[in-house]
């Protein structure tokens, strides 16, 4: 036999055998996994005709309903929880590391693992009805403190972003020299909520920090980045209690953006505001307080410094930021609490605030690790 | 080596003798993994065990009937592959629209095992060993069910295990590799008893 002719032999005989199988793969996509068109209910109230045979949480973002995922859909985040209320079968493998016993009695899904094949009817927060993605320009870089820095984002001309002052919003990482692929990162709106067409983040640089290095080295003014939110239930509850904020460096974040509100809306409850840093270098947005406190009728903004520099001239308070807490506060009785700042100092403050009689249903925080 | 017994010894000496898993160390990768759980093991071993019995049968008709007669039978590698990969696709996609219950215990493995050293191994071993349809598909079940018993004995081991003072360096795969080795060591005691 020619050599040419072994060639065209082979060739034509590979060709054949995976054109044959990649038929047989349309075939059985076609029909085997046709599952047609299938009806999503949501809090039984929005309903979603959608094609079956994708993932739940693919199907639903596709549809403009964004469940928070840091993954993408891999099931190594445990992140995009739904309420299944109807249609569901049983726990996949893939899902029960993520599921807690609790969650499993009120059949808390994973949506990422879930593929829909029939009709399904879920519950999932209210607010997520409100998550959308959204493409914005960085209108300003600003450095607050030698690591703190300001990102202001612009949102289009039509967009509108409705929050509550408190809630947060997921950063999409482009792929760049530290991630293969996009990554998603949680950061608090800083800005007040009647700024819908802007929002402000404050991003401390965290040593090799996938989201923080992108942030400091490499986003410039007039970039276009994604954002998706706004999330969470960090945001001022509707009492007439005394009010305690306490945060430590980026914290400080959420806290401006509710005393922003609170101004906005003429709030007069007693609020007291603890803010903790090393030393006067870590100290920002130090007008922008002495103005709300002008504004605010009952505010009182109380920064702390852990270890003040010699040179630092400081007349304030000094000490861990706890120790200030329990020196200020008298009784707990009437106050609720806020607070946002590593998970060390939260759990520290909030033994303080306990002992010092504050119900510790009405402690509310916000943790980054 | 053409006695009425000898589908029945090949089943046997893959089970045992010449375990896929501990005589050969193929298809550590997914046996290291997913050993941490038994339930999650015998997911895994049963499809395992299916798709190896399946595939094997395949591509030993692949094989006799289409490579070797056009004697493109150097080519059996990445055609094993391709085969493989589609037949265990397929299988998911009608696992999945069939039953659920199914889909849950055995079709979310599927995908991992579409890469599997050893379902390859399998297929080349009845290759080379020369095998004929029946003992193929004796081999491929064999070893299927070798390796089921090796990934079983593993996550029986690591359960223990997790009561254990595991040395740091050495927890996780380490001690996983060291525990099979031994475990290779006892079974190498079935040696001799069929000669393949």
């Amino acid at each position: 036999m020619f050599p040419i002719t072994t060639l065209l032999i082979s060739v034509g005989a590979i060709s054949g055998l995976v054109a044959f199988l990649a038929i047989l793969m349309v075939i059985a996509d076609a029909t085997i996994g046709n599952y047609g068109e299938v009806k999503i209910t949501i809090n039984e109230q929005k309903e979603l005709i959608v094609q079956g045979g994708r993932p739940l949480l693919s199907t639903l973002m596709s549809e403009g309903i964004f469940i928070p995922s840091a993954c993408g859909g891999r099931g190594s985040c445990g992140l995009c929880k739904v309420r299944g209320i109807r249609g569901f079968g049983q726990y996949l493998p893939t899902e029960l590391p993520w599921i807690s016993p609790e969650e499993r009695g009120q059949n808390i899904r994973l949506s990422c693992q879930i593929k829909v094949k029939n009709d399904l009817q879920i519950s999932i927060p209210e607010e997520l009805f409100n998550v959308r993605e959204y493409r914005v320009q960085v209108s300003r870089l600003r450095d607050l403190t030698h690591d703190i820095k300001e990102v202001t984002l612009k949102l289009a001309d039509a967009d509108k972003m409705s929050f509550k002052a408190g809630q947060f919003i997921q950063f999409e990482v482009p792929a760049y020299e530290f991630t293969d692929e996009p990554v998603y990162r949680a950061y608090s709106i800083a800005s007040a909520p009647v700024n819908n067409g802007e929002v402000e983040l404050e991003i401390r640089l965290v040593p090799n920090g996938i989201c923080t290095t992108y942030v400091h080295r490499h986003l410039k003014e007039g970039d276009q980045v994604v954002i998706n939110g706004p999330y969470g239930d960090f945001f001022l509850r509707d009492t007439d209690r005394d009010i305690v904020f306490i945060a430590g460096g980026s914290g400080m974040a959420p806290i401006k953006s509710i005393l922003l509100d609170m101004a906005e809306r003429g709030v007069a409850r007693k609020v007291t505001y603890f803010f903790g840093a090393k030393a006067r270098a870590d100290l920002f947005l130090m007008a922008e307080m002495k103005a709300l406190e002008g504004k605010l009728v009952n505010f009182s903004f109380v920064p702390s410094l852990s270890v003040p520099e010699e040179d630092d001239n400081w007349e304030g308070e000094t000490g861990m930021i706890t120790d200030t807490v329990a020196k200020h506060l008298s009784s707990g009785d009437n106050v609720e609490a806020y607070l946002c700042g590593s998970p060390g100092m939260i759990d520290a403050c909030v033994k303080v605030l306990t002992a010092g009689g504050v119900p510790e249903e009405l402690i509310y925080y916000d943790k980054f690790a | 080596m053409n006695s009425a017994f000898f589908p029945l010894a090949v089943f046997f000496a893959a089970v045992f003798i010449n375990n896929i898993l501990l005589a050969n160390y193929l298809g550590m990768c997914s046996f290291l993994s997913v050993s941490r759980e038994l339930k999650t093991s015998v997911g895994l071993g049963a499809a395992v065990t299916f798709v190896m019995a399946t595939t094997s049968l395949l591509n030993w008709l692949v094989y006799h009937y289409i490579l070797l007669p056009l004697g493109l039978d150097y080519l059996r590698f990445i055609v094993f592959i391709v085969v493989i990969a589609a037949f265990v696709q397929l299988v998911e996609m009608i696992i999945e629209r069939v039953s659920e219950t199914l889909y849950a215990a055995l079709g979310i493995f599927l995908p991992l095992i579409t890469v599997n050293c050893a379902i390859l191994g399998v297929c080349l071993f009845m290759v080379i060993r020369e095998y004929d349809l029946l003992s193929s598909f004796t081999f491929g079940l064999g070893s299927g069910i070798g390796w089921f018993l090796a990934i079983l004995a593993m996550a029986g081991i690591r359960l223990k295990l997790a009561r254990a003072r595991v040395p740091r360096g050495l927890e996780g795969a380490g001690i996983t590799l060291i525990i099979t080795g031994m475990m290779a060591l006892a079974f190498m005691g079935f040696t001799g008893m069929i000669r393949l």
